[in-house]
């Protein structure tokens, strides 16, 4: 048996590291949370890192996941290893794909970490909903359990399809398992050259299609013979599930790990039986080793190989004397008999009764359970509550278990307070801000406790749904005995709070077991902490005699350089109270983890981390708990009493971290949620807001234009509106003729702004005696709090102006529309949200979005807010993510709606002339809608259509009544990110693009695939590291542009609000009433571009002026005054390219890594940027004949 | 003609040096210079300070977005060998001295104790044949006296010499109080050479937009007046090797330069303005003025014009000065 070397590291890399080392090829998309296994491989393979037979395997980005499977598909009829990693919808994608391999009998293993499928919502986390649904293609299913299993099943699966030549789909749970940080046993290249048969891969080449040797797939057959040649694959299936048993005991024989295509765990007299697969399978072993200790006769079987069902396998595994047993499919198929597990046990159990060979001694009951889906915690608690049910004798044949259904009263009663974890496991948790390193400092305190003690350690990670100002809950485990506890901590020795303000958003010390220590960041000291802890804090403190910790982890961060960085210093503090390690020994592992995070950084970073560690200790104070509550203040409301009752209800519950205590009915049946209930989630995440002073603005308004979360407002008003006005609401005359007399003001949104500084940083307005304080100015946001909450609330009330009022929309006109896009959880600086908020103030009443899954979906529509909100007449954008790859058809779909809604209403419209009044069908059919005036007068024509219909008794007026708004022009837009228009979803972009409809479309272009961490796409530029080009990306960007250009009749513009404010303003006014598709492209600077945001409008100045983002609008509307459709908008060339490239992060790691490169790549970027300009201007300067300008 | 000089103990085969500046960035640009007999080159020099200032903005924009959000453990790739430091400047210097046979110089400007000596050992390792100390700083904290920052200058110069092997010359602001004191200070702690001096970029004001702009300037003749000065008097009272930057455009000026005690004589702004070829031509009219004059080597010119061999050193005291004011006459 080999010896294994221990590693810790999480599911995702563990399976990625087998499939590796035993393959050639990788064709991959990134999907969440499947992307980390073919970043570890990009990784691996841009360090040469070789597989077992010392050759580096090759790794390409595909433009979708059907691209991946495909270009696998063709690298294994070629004769190659190759695999895939995916999950969920990217697997869908696959399907059609798999299907043809499966068929072909190839041999082939992918990855997968199984992830709810979009339906009523789209989610992220794990569940099996989206392996269940490729179980008839004909792959082979093996599911892995945990983070070991996911290692070891990689290479089990792909020896196995190797020899039956069956393909397989391996899987393990997504986040629970292939995120979940644990210490495992690694296979050396040796067991993986043990496991993978030489022999098998020369038989898997020689199948390969070569000229050499030529044969023909993938041929057309026909009613005569299609049939029998789609059975001839039969034995290999049948032979597969005793191959794959083979391949485990070898498994077994090499390293010790047994495993079997079905694993009975416990009595085996067990008349309880539970048959499940995933993460679940470990809860239900440490509950049945809970039970069987006091009694119970319960088991379990896992099943690990799902397809091929070997019913033999799983009759002679189940043991004699079960008299009931319940199936837990993680997954739902509604409107089916049952759950496909359940289904398939059914099947096996009333199979085997039938042909009378059964093992058993009496056919048992068998009941089907929904559980976990999109990774609901499952726990000890409620497994014991499907043995429950399985105890009594009517049970219900149907059940959900983890919720509460009160609908259809489905769902079993769980205690949820149950508790079965050992005494000798350490449980810590962590709440930390997403920016403050705490879940990086986490993973390092696994890695030294897994890798420096005997202990085992496991860690899993909780993050909330925004980008800004996020809430971490690390959930840390460690102990003598291997841990199998795929669920979050309940009850932990260790709490510690890594921001104060979370204290009054969070019970956090509700996770703290009796005597338990709480470590809290505070900027407040021993002495006077406690009178500034809520009431709840205090209480429990007191109750459950913990001890208290607290050091002031800013001020340390301050003093050594680290900025906000407080992450090893709160490591350090876990460390010096945990003892988990000999205090010395322990910061002695700290600095060596810090050397080996940050060498690669720079040495300043590992000096000032270090520094931070030594001047820790001296900061912690230990502090005594006084015997009796004294605070008078409590945790606030989730929401204001004002709320809406269903933000009352429902959202406020989400937004306080206890969703999982909602039942069924408090939820939309079918995924409609209302809008606008951002505005009741209070963040205060800022640690400074912007404060405007009044004597040096010059009321341009671009603050307000370039604030990504609508936290800083612009308004024009009457003096009498301040009437009642807080005593320090600030005002000042309005300088602009157009509204004389009228009063302006500039007002923060003191909770909900993220604190990013791009309004100061576009403040043009500076105090001539003192230049550094301009009229927008950064102040800390705790004092000032009350103050700026009250102003902001009365600015609000006062009534904006009318729409029609503003003639003039520029920069300044625009800012005094109301923004309906708000406080969504964008990043901190956010370069897109700023687009998609002028879109709202522009169009918002009007305004119907398809968009497409991405950073703009999840700031968009991830809940628990909507960010999309209302104006006073209750209209507002109505917003749906349907998929990544299908916005441009599915926003398509909108206008094809619309438009027949509309040719319906003017259908009608004429049928009832008469009754209806000529005049006024006349004036509604041929209403002038471009702009603001316009609307407003058709909206009106609309009331008086209303009131006329009301007496018309008929159908048709009803209908006409149903159908009148449309007769208002609607704004349909489909927009996301580059991902989706470059590459994934090109195909349809380009295809509405191709027909002539009123139809818009808004491209965040953020150059790479910016919400799973930044991959490369078709519109990353030339010289740019991303992920899948760490090198530097050295083919240029796709000029999308140019390519609707081609067209003709398609407007398209290239903006850059950072560059050129109003520009931007121009392209959406013109886009929007060009009565053709239209498509702007906006450039959107990112966190992935690698600097700090609050810059990002001056590097969109030089990505301008450089002329690496022109700045263009192509109207086909010119043509009809004989003029060029194209017109450049910014002269280039101001400054060479790599002056802009400089900047940034993502070039200068291609600077860093190979200067010579990177010199040739910025030579050619400039030539390139030149090139672009150069045909550009040819175009703008082109002689057109007139035409009827739709190209 | 023999233009040979020994300069920090190295010979060169003139004193035409071409000083810190980009251009030794491109190695091209480094051939063509040792093509136009570039008598040594002197690469850019590396802050440390921006150095760090880099370091920890990228760690700041990179680290704090990483394990932040759930669909993302980062937001740009890690390659082993994206490595934020010096060791971009290390790694071009080797290749600049792999590129050309003439000696050449590191240059560094530091901050902290332990950046001057990390850095200085890490452009030995990196092949440079001798350093350059830019003590560039602006003092502007009220506590800080003027005896205890040329103390702390003294140290390090001290320190670094014992942690390199290779030859030091220390490249000196123009600000002190007493030059020939803390230069003689220097040259005891182990500093090899002088250069004089550093040219500090001064910001500008655009005065609509209140706001310091900075851009670079190339020097002009007239800055060498000052050098010129104090090459006359350090030449005389010092042993160590002295080279000159900043002003010297023509080889009238490296003549003059050199009379009054220079060893090497650094190019920035003229070979920026007119071209890696234009040493050469500096260097045909260093010989030709040479050659008309009868001289025999240039070492018999060098020094001739400092303070203690000069016929009229009176002119390089205070009455230089009074000399010129008082005949001065406004148009």
């Amino acid at each position: 048996m080999s010896q294994s070397r221990m590693a810790t590291l999480d599911g995702n890399e563990a399976a990625a590291s087998v499939a590796y080392r035993i393959n050639e090829v990788m064709a991959i998309y990134p999907i969440t949370p499947s992307s980390p296994m073919g970043e570890f491989c990009d990784e691996w393979a841009a360090k040469k890192l070789p597989n077992i037979w010392g050759v580096v395997p090759g790794v390409t980005e595909m433009q979708s996941e059907a691209g991946a499977s495909a270009a696998v598909h063709g690298s294994l009829q070629a004769g190659s290893l190759a695999t895939t990693f995916t999950a969920s919808q990217g697997l869908l994608l696959m399907i059609p794909t798999m299907y043809k391999v499966a068929g072909e009998l190839t041999s082939f293993c992918m990855h997968v970490t199984a992830r709810t499928l979009a339906t009523h919502a789209l989610s992220i986390f794990g569940d099996h909903s989206d392996v269940m649904s490729v179980r008839q293609t004909g792959f082979a299913l093996l599911c892995s359990n945990s983070v070991q299993e996911a290692h070891d099943m990689a290479c089990i699966a792909q020896a196995a399809s190797l020899e039956s030549r069956v393909p397989f789909l391996h899987f393990f749970d997504g986040f629970r398992t292939s995120h979940e940080v644990a210490k495992i046993a690694m296979l050396s290249d040796e067991d993986l050259h043990f496991m993978i048969s030489e022999d098998l891969v020369k038989a898997h080449r020689a199948r390969a299609m070569t000229p050499d040797h030529p044969v023909l797939r993938g041929t057309a057959q026909n009613p005569d013979t299609f049939f029998q040649a789609r059975e001839a694959c039969n034995r290999f299936y049948d032979a597969c599930p005793e191959i794959v048993q083979k391949c485990l005991d070898k498994f077994a024989q090499r390293t010790g790990r047994a495993y079997h295509l079905f694993d009975y765990y416990g009595d085996p007299q067990a008349e309880r039986v539970i048959v499940l697969m995933g993460s679940g399978v470990e809860v239900a072993q440490m509950t049945i080793d809970h039970l069987r200790n006091q009694g119970e006769k319960v088991g379990l079987l896992a099943v690990r190989l799902y397809r091929p069902f070997a019913v033999e396998a799983f009759m002679k595994a189940l043991p004699k004397t079960v008299k009931t047993i319940a199936v837990l499919d993680r997954t739902k198929e509604p409107g089916s008999a049952g759950e496909p597990l359940y289904q398939d046990v059914l099947t096996a159990v009333r199979e085997w009764s039938d042909a009378g060979i059964s093992p058993l001694a009496k056919e048992p009951r068998i009941i089907s359970g929904r559980y976990g889906l999109s990774s609901k915690n499952f726990t000890p608690a409620q497994v014991k509550a499907v043995f429950d049910e399985l105890r009594k004798t009517q049970p219900k044949r149907h059940f959900t278990v983890g919720i509460v259904d009160d609908v259809t009263h489905l769902s079993l009663d769980v205690d949820e307070n149950w508790d079965i974890e050992a005494d000798d496991v350490v449980r810590a948790v962590f709440f930390g801000l997403g920016a403050d390193g705490t879940v990086g400092a986490n993973k390092n305190s696994i890695k030294i406790i897994g890798e420096e003690t005997d202990n085992y350690a496991q860690g899993y990670f909780v993050y909330d749904s925004k980008k800004s100002g996020a809430m971490t809950t690390s959930h840390l485990r460690f102990g003598p005995r291997l841990i199998q506890s795929p669920y979050l901590i309940k009850k932990a020795g260790f709490v510690a709070c890594h921001q104060f303000v979370f204290l009054e958003k969070v019970d956090m010390l509700e996770y703290a077991k009796p005597g338990a220590v709480f470590l809290l960041n505070s900027p407040v000291g021993p002495d006077r902490v406690w009178d500034e802890l809520p009431r709840e804090a205090q209480q429990q403190l007191i109750d459950k005699k913990m001890k208290f910790y607290v050091i002031d982890a800013n001020d340390v961060a301050l003093k050594t350089g680290m900025g906000t960085r407080i992450n090893t210093i709160m490591q350090t503090c876990f460390f010096a109270i945990s003892g988990v390690l000999p205090r010395e020994e322990a910061i002695n592992q700290i600095k060596k983890s810090i050397k080996k995070t940050y060498e690669k950084k720079g040495d300043e970073v590992v000096k000032r981390n270090w520094a931070a560690v030594d001047d820790t200790l001296a900061y912690m104070y230990e502090v005594k708990i006084p015997a009796r509550v004294t605070a008078t203040k409590k945790m606030p409301p989730i929401v204001a009493e004002q709320a809406p009752d269903f933000v009352k209800r429902v959202s406020a519950v989400m937004m306080a971290g206890k969703g999982d205590l909602l039942p069924v009915s408090a939820f939309p049946v079918d995924g409609t949620w209302p809008t606008a209930t951002c505005q009741w989630e209070k963040r205060n995440i800022a640690l400074e807001i912007p404060i405007w002073d009044p004597a040096v603005c010059i009321q341009c308004n671009k603050c307000a234009l370039v604030c990504p979360h609508a936290s800083i407002r612009a308004k024009v008003y009457d003096e009498a509106c301040l009437q009642g006005a807080p005593a320090e609401f600030r005002s000042t005359a309005f300088k602009t003729k157009e509204f004389a007399g009228k009063k302006f003001t500039i007002q923060v949104a003191p909770e909900d702004c993220t604190g990013c500084k791009l309004c100061v940083m576009v403040c043009p307005a500076k105090d001539k005696s003192n230049p550094k304080h301009k009229a927008i100015n950064m102040e800390p946001q705790p004092p000032l709090r009350d103050r700026e909450r009250t102003n902001y609330q009365f600015f609000l009330d006062i009534p904006e102006l009318d729409r029609t009022a503003i003639t003039r929309l520029d920069v300044k006109g625009t800012q005094f529309l109301l923004p309906l896009f708000e406080y969504s959880g964008a990043c901190a600086g956010c370069g897109e949200t700023p687009y998609v908020k002028l879109l709202t103030q522009l169009f918002g009443d009007r305004l119907m979005i398809g968009n497409a899954t991405g950073c703009s979906s999840i700031y968009g529509g991830n809940l628990p807010a909507t960010p999309y909100a209302q104006d006073r007449n209750g209209r507002g954008p109505t917003w749906s993510n349907s998929l990544f790859e299908d916005a441009a058809e599915f926003g398509y779909g909108f206008r094809l709606a619309v438009d027949a809604h509309m040719e319906h209403a003017r259908f009608l419209l004429q049928r009832l002339s008469s009754q209806i009044g000529d005049t006024l069908v006349e004036e509604l059919m041929t209403a002038d809608q471009v702009g603001e005036a316009g609307i407003k007068a058709q909206r009106n024509r609309v009331i008086e259509l209303r009131k006329k219909l009301a007496a018309i008794k008929t159908p048709e007026a009803q209908r006409l009544g149903q159908l009148a708004d449309y007769l208002v022009k609607k704004s349909v837009w489909s927009m996301g990110g580059d991902g989706w228009a470059y590459d994934i979803g090109y195909g349809g972009l380009d295809h509405v693009l191709s027909m002539y409809r009123d139809f818009n479309i808004l491209v965040l272009d953020t150059e790479v695939y910016s919400n799973t961490g930044g991959q490369a796409s078709k519109s990353t530029p030339l010289g740019a590291s991303a992920k899948f080009a760490v090198a530097g990306k050295g083919i240029g960007k796709k000029d999308l542009g140019l390519m609707a250009m081609s067209y003709g009749h398609v407007y398209v513009a290239s903006i850059a609000f950072g560059a050129k404010d109003n520009h931007t303003v121009q392209a959406f006014l013109e886009a929007e009433s060009y009565p053709g598709p239209s498509l702007i492209i906006a450039y959107s600077h990112c966190i992935a571009h690698g600097y700090d945001l609050q810059f990002g409008l001056d590097q969109q100045k030089r990505a301008v002026d450089s002329g690496i983002w022109p700045l263009y609008r192509y109207d086909p509307r010119r043509l009809l005054n004989g003029e060029a459709p194209l017109v450049l908008d910014a002269p280039a060339g101001k400054i060479p390219v790599k002056e802009y490239m400089s900047n940034e992060t993502r070039f200068r790691m291609v600077e860093k890594i190979d200067p010579e490169r990177f010199r040739q790549l910025a030579i050619q970027a400039q030539q390139a940027a030149q090139r672009r300009i150069a045909v550009y201007d040819h175009m703008a300067k082109l002689q057109v004949p007139k035409s009827n300008g739709n190209g | 003609m023999n233009l040979t000089t020994k300069y920090l103990g190295i010979t060169l085969p003139h004193p035409l040096v071409v000083g810190a500046s980009p251009l030794a960035d491109h190695l091209d640009t480094v051939r063509r210079l040792e093509d136009a007999g570039a008598a040594a080159i002197v690469m850019r020099s590396l802050f440390e300070e921006q150095i760090a200032a880099e370091v920890m903005a990228t760690y700041s924009a990179t680290a704090s977005h990483a394990d932040s959000f759930v669909e993302a453990r980062t937001y740009l790739p890690e390659p082993e060998d994206f490595v934020l430091g010096p060791q971009e400047y290390l790694n071009h210097l080797s290749q600049v001295k792999r590129a050309v046979r003439i000696p050449v110089f590191g240059s560094l400007n530091g901050t902290t104790p332990s950046g001057w000596l990390d850095y200085a050992s890490m452009m030995q390792q990196a092949g440079a044949d001798g350093l350059e100390i830019n003590l560039y700083d602006v003092p502007m904290d009220p506590d800080d006296s003027a005896m205890e920052l040329e103390q702390q200058a003294v140290e390090v110069i001290h320190n670094i010499k014992r942690s390199v092997q290779i030859p030091l010359a220390v490249k000196l602001p123009r600000f002190y109080t007493s030059l020939p004191h803390f230069a003689r200070a220097l040259v005891k702690a182990g500093a090899d050479g002088l250069i004089l001096f550093n040219r500090f970029y001064q910001p500008d004001i655009d005065v609509d937009n209140l706001e310091y702009i900075s851009q670079l300037e190339l020097s002009n003749p007239s800055e060498l007046r000052l050098r010129l000065r104090w090459l006359a008097v350090l030449s005389s009272q010092l042993t160590c090797s002295l080279a000159v930057t900043g002003g010297v455009h023509t080889a009238l000026d490296a003549i003059k330069a050199i009379m009054c005690g220079a060893d090497a004589v650094q190019m920035v702004s003229a070979l920026l303005r007119y071209g890696p070829n234009y040493l050469a031509t500096v260097r045909r009219e260093l010989e030709d003025w040479l050659s008309a004059r009868e001289y025999d080597t240039l070492a018999q010119m060098r020094g001739s014009m400092n303070l203690a061999r000069c016929p009229q050193p009176q002119l390089l005291y205070r009455a230089n000065y009074i000399h010129l004011l008082q005949t001065w006459e406004a148009e």
